[in-house]
């Protein structure tokens, strides 16, 4: 290295950036129902997979998935990690665990937060249900969920919940 | 079809910071050194391919506009490349095609990331709208997979811990590698914090800074030069929100490799590829990727990753050069997999050489694993 390559200072500094979301027809749909503390997917009218939280269309088949379809709010772990290490800009505190979670008659998961059980409790195919924040909180978001906690119940072999096409 | 080649490979040295360089001075250097090691002169130079992670990861946005001089696209057709981390494999592809269409004769190809000049897991782990903040970078999203991987086929604790030491072993034997940790093994990988469980703090990728540069030419222009002939080579993606996508083992995946082979006449990997580079960014996805590559049977990848196949030693060494988990500079790390693939047929891998390899594979994937690249590279044109 020559010293005319030798390393420079560098300065750190920091750049804000606001976006503008527009969520799309479906998600409005999906949100609106959010609000009220109700979950509802939409399904493919072809391959009749039920997408939660829906995008307006089926990846499989490449139509709209116009047909609604109201789920529980009650699930199953598909998988999870435990994050150990702070995320910059995340405001969560680790150990947390991340989970896929699959609602009951879904055919896709999404991640969430489970809670209120030991981590090392935790496992695949383990049942869960949401818990809701207060009813005046509620907003256009799944942060309306605080995290899935287990529920008493059998847990669910995974490898069964494959998407089978009717 | 036109056959192209490698006549070029041209990597920099890969670090946790490359204060010496700016952007430009980086993708130039691999250029350079690619170009030199092609012996060919810019006025060869037909097209410029361009590939690297998103934008977000140094906030310069659209950066091949600002690098045109640096990669000596002016004037000249140039194209970007976007496929997450699977970019430099894909960018290595469609270079290619540009030679094979008859369009180019001779085209250069860069990838790149300077992670040092932003924060990679920052970038990777944004507030979703109206969703809980709950991403937390890629080891976050790929550990619930690999967590599925195990309960599927129930492999030891330490077959992670054991690709983690193997790839940092083999990086000792590659100059350019970003982790050097001298005496490494798996009771060291075994001892490291825990990230992402399972995944532990050696059993993930590092964050690099580098680039990495190949001249691709039609068999015309080959002359007498040492060549690493592309015998096959393959893109394939699927839905990421799909109902029915298996995450542990992806169909574009599979569909990609067979197709691979197929363009080169492979019927058994396992025997007939002499070496790969496979993108594995955390240790779990080596038994992962064997199997969906069809080197094994499901299930089956974990033994032969136990069994020592895959160790430089192998009947099949997997990621001779340190692989990701030795240098991550995301934009360059699929691309790096491809010219170390090129470079182990020319016989030019130096200390980390594969005696006498005759055909092996470059691979990379990227995004939520629904990306895929892939090529064949051999030292035969058939």
């Amino acid at each position: 290295m020559s010293d005319d390559q030798a390393p420079k200072d560098y300065k750190e500094s920091f750049i804000h950036l606001e976006y503008q979301y527009t969520a799309g027809s479906a998600t409005t749909t999906f949100l609106n129902q959010v609000k009220e503390g109700r979950l509802v997917g939409q399904s493919c009218p072809k391959c009749k997979a039920v997408y939660v939280p829906p995008r307006g269309s089926c990846p499989r088949c490449g139509i709209a998935t116009s047909i609604e379809v109201p789920l529980t709010d009650k699930g199953c772990v598909e998988s999870f990690t435990v994050v150990h290490i702070p995320i910059p800009g995340n405001p969560i505190v680790p150990p947390y665990v991340c989970a896929m979670i699959r609602l009951d008659e879904a055919d896709i998961s999404f991640l969430h937060l489970v809670q209120d059980i030991e981590i090392d409790q935790i496992r695949i195919g383990m049942r869960v249900q949401a818990v809701w924040k207060p009813k005046d909180e509620w907003t256009h978001s799944l942060e309306n969920i605080k995290w899935f906690a287990p529920i008493d119940e059998p847990d669910v072999d995974v490898s069964t919940l494959r998407f089978k096409p009717s | 079809m036109i056959q192209a080649g490698v006549i070029g490979v041209g990597q920099t040295n890969y670090d946790s910071k490359r204060r010496d360089v700016s952007m430009a001075g980086l993708v130039r250097e691999a250029i350079d050194k690619a170009m030199l090691a092609a012996d060919i002169e810019w006025d060869a130079v037909d097209a410029v391919v361009l590939g690297k992670a998103p934008d977000m990861f140094e906030g310069v946005i659209m950066p091949e506009l600002y690098l045109a001089d640096a990669i000596g696209a002016v004037g000249k057709p140039v194209l970007r490349v976007h496929t997450a981390g699977s970019v430099g494999g894909s960018t290595a592809v469609i270079a290619a095609s540009h030679v094979c269409s008859g369009q180019f004769k001779t085209v250069l190809t860069v990838t790149f990331e300077k992670q040092s000049e932003s924060n990679a897991t920052w970038a990777l782990s944004p507030r979703y709208p109206y969703s809980p903040h709950i991403n937390a970078g890629a080891g976050g999203y790929f550990a619930p997979f690999i967590r599925e991987y195990i309960r599927r086929y129930e492999p030891p604790e330490h077959i992670g811990w054991k690709v983690a030491a193997k790839d940092r072993q083999n990086a000792l034997k590659n100059p350019l590698a970003h982790l050097q940790i001298p005496g490494i093994d798996e009771k060291m990988v075994s001892e490291t914090p825990m990230l992402w469980e399972p995944l532990r703090y050696l059993e993930s990728c590092p964050s690099s800074d580098g680039a990495c540069a190949m001249v691709i030419t039609s068999e015309d222009r080959v002359g007498s030069r040492n060549v690493a002939w592309i015998r096959g080579m393959a893109v394939r993606s699927e839905g990421t929100l799909s109902a029915g996508r298996d995450e542990v083992n992806p169909q574009g995946g599979i569909d990609c490799a067979k197709d691979i082979y197929q363009q080169a006449g492979i019927q058994n990997p396992r025997t007939e590829i002499d070496c790969a580079e496979i993108y594995v960014p955390f240790s779990w996805y080596e038994p992962m990727w064997l199997e969906n590559l069809g080197f094994c049977d499901l299930g089956e990848g974990w033994k032969l990753t136990d069994e020592g196949v895959t160790a430089m030693d192998g009947s099949l060494p997997v990621n001779m050069s340190g692989g990701v988990l030795s240098s991550n500079p995301i934009g360059a790390s699929g691309m790096i997999r491809f010219g170390e693939a090129a470079l182990q047929v020319m016989g030019l891998a130096e200390d980390h050489q594969v005696e006498d390899a005759k055909i092996s594979m470059g691979h990379a994937y990227g995004g939520a694993a629904q990306f895929f690249a892939m090529w064949i590279v051999s030292s035969t044109k058939d």
